[in-house]
Parts: C-alpha cells; sequence; structure tokens
C-alpha cells in the first residue's frame, strides 16, 4: 500500500484528465469528475501515509536532489493538497450546471491544468520547480479568466498575465542568485547553506516583491478585484480560493525555512503592509455597489490578515493564519458560487437590487451568510479560530496593534457582508424576471461554505496535521513561552 | 572585473531596461516585447553566473534553467499575443483601460 | 458519553436540531411545524426540570467539546446557569405559543421559528457556557440568530433598524471578544469560577485588567442596553411582537446582563473588581441608566417604544445589583433577572394583543381599552404594577432587595435612584392603567379583528394572563423553595461566603 507514488499521481493524474478532456470535448464531464475523484482519493491516499509515517520525500524518476527533482510533503503541503482538493471536488460540481456544453469543453482542460499545477506547486521541494509551476498554474488562470469572454473579462485576463509574468521573472531572478550563492534550488539543502549576504538579501527581495505582487497584497492588489470579479463564477471560486493561496504557500516556505532568522524586518514590513490590506480592502467592499467585485474586495482584505503571522513569527500565530487561509479559500469559493446563483437568477449582481433572494433562493443565500460568518470571523467557523488565534498569538508577544487591525478588519467585513444580507432580506421597488438556478450549483455552495462551518468545530484535527513534519517549528510548537507585557 | 561579471551586468541592465518600457508603454505589444527582453535579461545572468570558476567546465544547470525558462516565455507570449487579438477585437485598441469598463 | 454529560448537550441541542428541521417545511406545514416547535420547546423544559433535579441531588452536568489547544467548549450546569436556563425556556415555550397564534397567517413563518429555535439555542448556550470562550461563541450566535427576526418584515425601515442592532451588537462583539483574548493572555484560563480567576494578576497587571474589564463590560453592555449603548433597542421595535418579548424578556438584553453578572462575579469575583475599583463606575453607570431609561419612557406615545425605554431602565436594575457588591444586593440583581423577564414579556405580550386585535398601537389610542380587553388589561396591569414595584408583585421583591443591600454596603445613595426610579415608573405606567380602565372608550379602534368567544385568540390570550399570574406568584411566594429568590440566595452564597 505505501509504495503507491500518491505524490506522482496527484500531479499525474489531473494533467492527463486534462488532456482527455481535451482530446475529446463530447466527454468532459465524464473525464473531469473522474479526474476530481481521482484526486481526492489520492489526497486521502498521501494523507493516511504521512499521518503513518511522518513527512515524506519522493526523488521522481529516481534521481535525487541536488541534479534530480524531489517531491516534497509535510503538513503544511497536505493541508493545502486537502483545500485544493475540497475547493476542487465543490467547483467541479457546481461547474456541472453552470457551463453550457460548449463552455465547459473549454473549462474543464484548464480546470484540470490548473489543478495539476497546484497539486505540483504544494509538492514542490525546490524553488526552480515552484518557479515552473507558478508559471504554469498563472497561464491557466489567465485563459480561465478570459473564458467568460467580453471587454471586461479580456482586459482583466491581459492585466492579469502582464502582472503574472512580470512577478514571474523577479522570482526567477531572485532564484538566480540564490542558485549563483549556494550551487543549490533545493529548499532543504539552501536551508542549512543560507547565510546573509547582500546577494542573499537582493534574491530574497527581488522572490518577495514578485510573490506578494501574485498574493495581491496592498498596495500591489489592484489587479486582483476586475480578474476576480469579471470571471466566470467557478473561476472567480478557483482563483481566490487557491490561486492567490499558492504564491503565499511559496512565501511561507521561503521565510519559513531559507531565511527565517532575518524575518523581523522584512516581518513588520510585511505585517503593515496586510494591516493596511485589511483596512483598505474591506472599505473598498463596502463601497462596492456590485455583489462580485464586493467579494473580491473582500479577499484583497483577507489576504491581508494572513500577512500578520510575519511580525509576530510564532508558531502560534503561523498555524493561526494557515487556519484562516483554509477556511478563507473554502468560505469565498462558497461566496463566489453563490454569488454566481444570484447572478444567474435576477440577471444582474447589483447589490440594492436584491429583492428578497433570501426568501426566494434560500439555499444559496443561506450559503452565502454561512460563508460570511467565516469571513467575518464570528463563531462557529473556521475564520473564528484562526481570528482567535492571531488574536491570541498578538497580545502573547505583546503587539496588541495587530489585534485592533484584526478585530477592525472583522467589524468592516461584518459590514459589507450584512449590507448584503441586509438587502436580500428586503423588498425591491422593482420586479424582474428571474431564471432557474440548478440544484447542483445552490447545494454546492453550501456544501463548501458548511466545510468552513465545520472547521470552526473540529480545529484540534487539521492543527495535529500541521505537526506533521513540523513546518511551523518546535515539537512543543503549540505552547509559547508567557511573554510578559510590560 | 571578469567577463562573466560583465555578462551578468548586461543582463540587469536588459531586466531593468525592459521593466522600465513595461511600465511606460501603454500599447500591448510593446508590453509583451519589454518582458521578453526582461525575460532575455534574466537568462543571460543565469547562464553568466552558470560559469563561476573561469577554465573550469560551466555548470550545466542553470543552462537547463535556462531552456526551461524558454519553454515557458515562449507559451505565455504565446498566449498574450493571443489575448492581444481578442482585446482589440472587444475594445477596437490594443491598451488596456484606465477604468473599468461597464 | 454519560448523562451527565449528555444532559447539557441535549439541551442545547432541543432547540438547535427542532429550529433545523422547520427550516425545511414549506409553509404550509402549519401542523409538523407547530409539533416541532412545542415539542422542542415541551422537551427543552422537561429536561431542564430533570437538570434542576439532579443539581438539587448533587450531579454535576458537564460536557466538553475541545475547541482549541487549551480551550474547551464547555457546557456546565452551576446555580447561575440554571436561573437563568429555566427562565429563557419557561418563557420561550410560552413565547413559541404566543408566536403560533400573532402569526397565523402571515408569510416566511418557517424562515421566523427557524430562527427563534436558533436564538433559544444561543441563548441557553449562554446559560449553560463554563467559561468565557464558549459563553463568547453563543453569545455571537445569539446576535446572527435574533438578525433575521428583526428584518423580518422585509421592509426598508425593518433593514434599518436591522442595521442598527448589527453595528452596535457586532461592535460590542468585537470588544468582548478582544478583551477575552487579552485576559487569556495573561491569566492562561477563562473558566468562570466563584473566585474568579484574575486574583494573581491583580499586582502585576492591574491596568490591562482594568482596560480588559471596560471592554467586556462595554462589550456586554451594548446587548444590555446600558446608557449610552441602548441606541439600537427602540429602533427594533419594528420586530414582529414575540420578537420584541424574545429581546427584551428572554434573550438578547438578558445574555448581556447575564454576562455582566458572570464578569464580575466569576470571571474578576467580587474580590478583585473592589479592589480594581471598578465596581463603583459600573454602578453609577446603572443608575445613570435606570434614570435616564426611565424619563425617556415617559415621553413615548408609542406604546412599545415606551417599554423598550422601560426596559432600558429595568435591566439596569440587574447590573446595580451586582455592581453594589454585597451578598443582598447582588440577591437582588439575581434575582431581577428573572422578574424583569417575566414583567416585561407580559407587558409586550399585551402590547402585542392590542395591535393585532384592535391595531392600538399608542398610548393615546388606549382609553377605554380595558372593558374592550379585561384579560388582557388585567395581565398588563399585574406586569405594569409589578414593575413600579408595588407589593406584593415581583418588582417589589427586588427593590426591596436592592435597597436594603444597598444599605448594608454603605451605599446610600441608590435610595435615592430606587425611589426616583419607581416615581418615574409609576409616571409612565399610570397614565397608561388609568387611561385604559377609567377613560371612556372610543366609538371605534384603529383596527379591529373578531376572533369569537374570547377577547382575542386564546394563544395570544394564554401566555400574557400566565406570565401575569407567575409575576405574582414570584413574589407572594417569594420565600418558598426552589422560588427564584430562594435561588438568587443561594448563589450569593456561593460568591460571598468562602
Amino acid at each position: 500500500m505505501h509504495q503507491i507514488p500518491w505524490e506522482v499521481m496527484l500531479i499525474l493524474l489531473p494533467l492527463s484528465g486534462a488532456m482527455a478532456c481535451f482530446l475529446w470535448p463530447r466527454r468532459t464531464l465524464l473525464f473531469g469528475l473522474s479526474s476530481a475523484l481521482g484526486v481526492g482519493a489520492c489526497v486521502a491516499g498521501l494523507g493516511w501515509r504521512l499521518l503513518e509515517q511522518g513527512a515524506q520525500r519522493y526523488a521522481v524518476g529516481g534521481w535525487g536532489a541536488p541534479l534530480g527533482i524531489d517531491l516534497y510533503a509535510d503538513g503544511l503541503s497536505l493541508l493545502m493538497l486537502m483545500m485544493t482538493a475540497l475547493v476542487g471536488l465543490g467547483v467541479s460540481v457546481y461547474s456541472i450546471g453552470y457551463f453550457e456544453r460548449r463552455q465547459a469543453a473549454l473549462f474543464w482542460p484548464l480546470w484540470l491544468l490548473l489543478w495539476s499545477a497546484l497539486n505540483a506547486l504544494f509538492l514542490s521541494a525546490d524553488i526552480f520547480n515552484l518557479y515552473v509551476t507558478l508559471e504554469l498554474l498563472g497561464l491557466a488562470a489567465v485563459a480561465l479568466v478570459a473564458l467568460a469572454g467580453g471587454a471586461n473579462a479580456l482586459t482583466a485576463a491581459m492585466r492579469y498575465l502582464l502582472v503574472n509574468m512580470l512577478a514571474s521573472l523577479c522570482y526567477l531572478l531572485g532564484v538566480a542568485l540564490l542558485y549563483h550563492s549556494f550551487g543549490s534550488v533545493d529548499i532543504a539543502i539552501l536551508a542549512q547553506r543560507v547565510e546573509a549576504s547582500p546577494a542573499v538579501w537582493a534574491a530574497m527581495g527581488l522572490m518577495s516583491a514578485g510573490l506578494l505582487l501574485k498574493s495581491a497584497l496592498f498596495p500591489l492588489h489592484f489587479w486582483l478585484p476586475p480578474a476576480h470579479a469579471s470571471a466566470p463564477a467557478p473561476v472567480s471560486a478557483l482563483l481566490s480560493a487557491l490561486v492567490v493561496k499558492a504564491s503565499f504557500y511559496i512565501l511561507l516556505r521561503l521565510w519559513l525555512e531559507i531565511f527565517p532568522p532575518a524575518g523581523a524586518g522584512p516581518g513588520q514590513l510585511f505585517g503593515v503592509l496586510g494591516a493596511a490590506a485589511v483596512l483598505w480592502g474591506g472599505i473598498q467592499a463596502l463601497r462596492q455597489t456590485r455583489l462580485k467585485l464586493l467579494i473580491a474586495y473582500s479577499t484583497v482584505a483577507q489576504l491581508g490578515y494572513l500577512f500578520l503571522a510575519f511580525p509576530l513569527a510564532s508558531s502560534f500565530a503561523w498555524k493561526g493564519s494557515l487556519y484562516l487561509l483554509l477556511s478563507h479559500a473554502l468560505a469565498k469559493a462558497a461566496m463566489f458560487m453563490a454569488a454566481g446563483n444570484i447572478l444567474r437568477f435576477c440577471g444582474h449582481d447589483r447589490i440594492a437590487d436584491l429583492d428578497r433572494v433570501a426568501q426566494r433562493l434560500p439555499v444559496t443565500m443561506t450559503a452565502f451568510a454561512v460563508a460570511g460568518i467565516s469571513i467575518v470571523g464570528l463563531p462557529p467557523s473556521g475564520g473564528f479560530i484562526g481570528k482567535w488565534m492571531l488574536l491570541e498569538a498578538a497580545f502573547r508577544a505583546g503587539q496588541w496593534w495587530w489585534a485592533i487591525t484584526l478585530i477592525l478588519g472583522g467589524m468592516l467585513a461584518a459590514a459589507y457582508i450584512f449590507k448584503v444580507i441586509g438587502y436580500a432580506f428586503t423588498r425591491a421597488g422593482v420586479l424582474r424576471q428571474t431564471t432557474r438556478v440548478p440544484a447542483t450549483m445552490e447545494w454546492a455552495a453550501l456544501a463548501l461554505a458548511l466545510a468552513a462551518l465545520l472547521l470552526g468545530l473540529v480545529a484540534p484535527w487539521p492543527l495535529s496535521l500541521m505537526e506533521i513534519g513540523l513546518p511551523f517549528g518546535g515539537a512543543e510548537a503549540g505552547v509559547l513561552e508567557w511573554t510578559e507585557q510590560p | 572585473m571578469s567577463s562573466i561579471f560583465l555578462y551578468a551586468l548586461a543582463g540587469v541592465g536588459l531586466f531593468s531596461l525592459g521593466l522600465y518600457a513595461l511600465i511606460v508603454h501603454a500599447h500591448l505589444l510593446r508590453k509583451i516585447l519589454a518582458i521578453n527582453v526582461m525575460g532575455s535579461g534574466v537568462f543571460l545572468i543565469l547562464v553568466a553566473l552558470g560559469g563561476r570558476t573561469a577554465g573550469v567546465v560551466p555548470d550545466v544547470v542553470p543552462h537547463a534553467m535556462v531552456i526551461t525558462g524558454i519553454v515557458v516565455a515562449v507559451s505565455a507570449t504565446a498566449l498574450a499575443l493571443a489575448l492581444v487579438l481578442r482585446v482589440q477585437a472587444a475594445t477596437g485598441r490594443a491598451e488596456l483601460p484606465e477604468e473599468p469598463l461597464e | 458519553m454519560n448523562w451527565d454529560a449528555g444532559l447539557p448537550l441535549l439541551i442545547v441541542a432541543t432547540s438547535l436540531f427542532s429550529g433545523l428541521a422547520i427550516f425545511f417545511l414549506s409553509e404550509e406545514h402549519v401542523a409538523a411545524r407547530t409539533i416541532l416547535n412545542l415539542g422542542g420547546a415541551v422537551l427543552k423544559l422537561v429536561l431542564v426540570g430533570v437538570m434542576i433535579w439532579g443539581v438539587f441531588h448533587g450531579h454535576h452536568y458537564e460536557a466538553r467539546l475541545p475547541l482549541l489547544p487549551g480551550l474547551d467548549l464547555l457546557l456546565r450546569a452551576d446555580a447561575e446557569s440554571m436561573l437563568f436556563v429555566v427562565l429563557s425556556s419557561g418563557l420561550w415555550l410560552l413565547t413559541t405559543i404566543y408566536a403560533i397564534g400573532y402569526l397565523e397567517g402571515s408569510p416566511h413563518r418557517s424562515r421566523f421559528f427557524g430562527f427563534f429555535s436558533l436564538c433559544v439555542t444561543a441563548t441557553v448556550g449562554v446559560a449553560l457556557a463554563g467559561n468565557l470562550i464558549t459563553f463568547v461563541f453563543f453569545y455571537e450566535l445569539l446576535t446572527l440568530a435574533t438578525y433575521p427576526l428583526i428584518v423580518h418584515r422585509e421592509t426598508e425601515v425593518a433593514r434599518r433598524a436591522g442595521r442598527t442592532y448589527l453595528i452596535y451588537t457586532i461592535t460590542g462583539g468585537a470588544l468582548l471578544l478582544a478583551g477575552t483574548v487579552w485576559l487569556y493572555s495573561m491569566s492562561g484560563t477563562l473558566e468562570f469560577s466563584h473566585r474568579g480567576i484574575v486574583a494573581g494578576l491583580l499586582d502585576t497587571h492591574r491596568v490591562s485588567l482594568i482596560v480588559v474589564f471596560v471592554m467586556l463590560v462595554a462589550g456586554l453592555g451594548v446587548k444590555a442596553a446600558l446608557v449610552p449603548l441602548h441606541g439600537w433597542l427602540p429602533q427594533a421595535m419594528v420586530a414582529p411582537a414575540p420578537v420584541s418579548a424574545l429581546l427584551h424578556a428572554v434573550a438578547v438584553v438578558k445574555a448581556g446582563a447575564f454576562g455582566i453578572v458572570r464578569v464580575v462575579d466569576d470571571v474578576y469575583g467580587v474580590e478583585a473588581t473592589t479592589k480594581l475599583g471598578v465596581s463603583g463606575p459600573l454602578a453609577a453607570l446603572a443608575g445613570v441608566t435606570i434614570i435616564y431609561g426611565s424619563l425617556r419612557a415617559l415621553f413615548q406615545d408609542d406604546l412599545k417604544r415606551r417599554l423598550a425605554f422601560s426596559t432600558v431602565s429595568q435591566v439596569s436594575y440587574i447590573v446595580l445589583g451586582i455592581a453594589i457588591i454585597g451578598p443582598i444586593a447582588t440577591t437582588g440583581g439575581l434575582v431581577h433577572l428573572v422578574h424583569q423577564g417575566v414583567m416585561k414579556i407580559t407587558l409586550f405580550f399585551c402590547a402585542g394583543n392590542l395591535a393585532e386585535t384592535l391595531g392600538i398601537h399608542k398610548v393615546s389610542e388606549m382609553n377605554g381599552v380595558g372593558r374592550r380587553m379585561p384579560w388582557t388589561m388585567a395581565a398588563f396591569t399585574i406586569g405594569a404594577l409589578g414593575m413600579i414595584g408595588v407589593p406584593p408583585l415581583a418588582g417589589f421583591v427586588t427593590k426591596w432587595y436592592l435597597g436594603v443591600g444597598a444599605l448594608d454596603a454603605g451605599q446610600e445613595w441608590v435610595i435615592y435612584i430606587l425611589a426616583g426610579s419607581s416615581l418615574l415608573n409609576a409616571g409612565y405606567f399610570l397614565p397608561v392603567l388609568y387611561a385604559a380602565w377609567f377613560k371612556p372608550a372610543p366609538d371605534s379602534w384603529p383596527d379591529e379583528r373578531s376572533f369569537g368567544r374570547f377577547e382575542t385568540s386564546l394563544a395570544l390570550l394564554a401566555p400574557p394572563v400566565v406570565t401575569a399570574l407567575l409575576t405574582l406568584a414570584v413574589g407572594l411566594l417569594a420565600s418558598a423553595p426552589f422560588s427564584p429568590l430562594q435561588w438568587a440566595r443561594f448563589i450569593t452564597k456561593l460568591e460571598y461566603i468562602p
């Protein structure tokens, strides 16, 4: 049983699924859904083995590092893979009803390619491989945005592509510098050899800049709202839930493993930018009159939270940030799907004209509201757990100002979420024609939203998975030294 | 001052030149060209830094990386060009609008 | 899972699952919905009865679910929680009966009763919470579950009222959460205990503890409608009458007041609260709220708004009793938790009956209504007299204990507050009673509906009559075993006698 190379299958399965969907466009649904289920099974298999044997390193084709390509899986990768699989399954089911046949033939190959790239990214053990997967991911994502057609989506896709290419080149330049200094691109080897020098600082700066651009950290978020808002709903869900998280994941690996002690200065900078993102994104979201744009700005704000772990830099904070990342992925995917349903039902997404969708589309609105609870960070939801952990880490580190950001961000989120819910409960002046929404679309959204809620009740379990391979340091990572406040 | 260093410096120059062009030019084709120039700069640096010590056979890993990079850059450029055509068809201009369209 | 851990979970679950099931019923399934509603409510009440019996016989009911490393979701039956659980589950049954009658034939009832049940689930969770994080957990849930009830009417006014409600409660919730985490980062535990959990920190973290106390009380004060955090309460009156009853007597306002009781008694402990010097300002704030609420109530013509300001005033009796710091006053505050609930719910039921049956919304329209609806107005009269503090009704017991307790603690100023407030209570209730009983009735009522045999439908009439009788009973039988007063004295003993 443990001889099965789940890691490789996780990459190859969606890749071959993508090929099959491309070659036989009439059979996309069959190939697509079976790949989706297969990937889910592979993640379960990998998880099982990680639980039994701890972190895993796999040399592809028997060629180990430094020359060959290594795949590495620990608790962090596993959780990212699980998140991808869950959101992926939800989006796959959702897309059955969303796309008509011709569009489905375009969507499925691209989506499976994206999935393959994501899995490869989360399993990569070296920084050059990460570059390649990042590029694959970016290209698939851009094509998916363009899928909607229309001037808005196309220009958004174009801007997204340019940003992606620029960011990747910055990252690659950083890789070149690191390789030149230490003769390896393997993360584990680099972690042993690296020592502070101007070249390393330049490399880390370039790579971080590229990755921040891709993660849309304020003020580099300008490309995100149009791209996420104009894409088709399942694509918006994928972009907000998964794609932006991929570059954040690389950032996390870089600063946690390659260059941890020197993170203090940049950590504070990341924290300040993150705080600005939380506030700015929240205010912008509140100002929007279109539902999808509101959700997109909410993503900008929520991404800001993740960066608050950098200045705190305790394992408790990292875990809190990761917990927020996971619950945001599920909740935001559900939210974009719900928005897609509303858009289809009403024919528009003007918030002020929602006209009692709470009553007329109850499953969808429940999905939106439940996802909203997690986005705001109210109990019982994964967002609450993540926020609690970050708050606790902030108070324990004596850096209470980050707590203020977290609290204000939550209040802003409540304001924009309940703005939508309030209008969904209210009668609008004019009655409009409505279109039926397939049940699969409604229930797929609700399932993901409930998963985000459930994360708030089963926290010990994901938190114990985070211990596999100790990506966040120390065995007693959960227990912090008490830091007395002055 | 070795020749390697000179190559690397040229690479940095190309990178900066491309970045500048990417920012100042509005036409999408120019932007794509600018990014390709940037890419060439990065590849030049990679190759140059590969020959770390003079006289010895240069490290081949960066070369492999450059080949991979070129493949990636070509596909990205192809996608970009296809998108430019679509943007031009949809908006009538090969430029990115400042304000979102309605 | 054994019975002692299962019972608290079951008590929470009865309304949770009946609520969730109701969401899936279509509008026409009136019978199924009614069975679920009443079945859930009765079952909960029976289970609470079993729990009281068990607590009395020395059982420790405690359920723990791990929530975070080192933090559990803890449901526990202690003396305080029993007081609140009995109140909320008892009144919930009556309110449910009332709501079924009140909403007969109106749209979206499945949605309404679903959230209604969730509200009570959250309230019972608040009552049974054994530590501060569990309290916060259910307290926020309560906010979420009440919102759809406030905007239930689907009008623009309702939406605005809902927005105001959220602005207040979410801000309050955020303060409460931040204070809780901060406290936890200092104390390392959040579990309620009769001596408090901060005793060891008094010397080292004095300022932080005061700030946290202010944050917690401000967060809870929003729901308890302490001045100046009371603005949402009168606005929320746009909701249907059963919701007002729920907000004012059963759930929301009570959860805030109960939270303050918990913070003073079981998180900080009376000793630390005194040592930190925060009890005096809290008592003063409660005093101001009592007078301010009564003054505002005097000038409201809208009956429900008058009652709303009366709530602002009356709930602060609870806070005042706790903040005076002394066994007798604490007893008075705690017992008022029950007394105010019973009296105020009577008044809101009656106000709803007047609006439903005759279309009366204003005090100025109530002339002679006593003869048209004698049972309703009799109940209203008992409730109102109780609020004023006429012996032997519920309110009198409270005020007596508060007054004696204040003298016992050497805080004479409280007597003036009580006297002034009682005068004002009389000022805004007696004219209503006079008009209803002694002024001549108009030729026609604003919007009269006929209900056959009784003055109004039986489902609307029975609950206020029952609660009025309760108002009488808890006053008359205050010294009987298991009366709210005796229970409150039992709690106080635990707090004050080492």
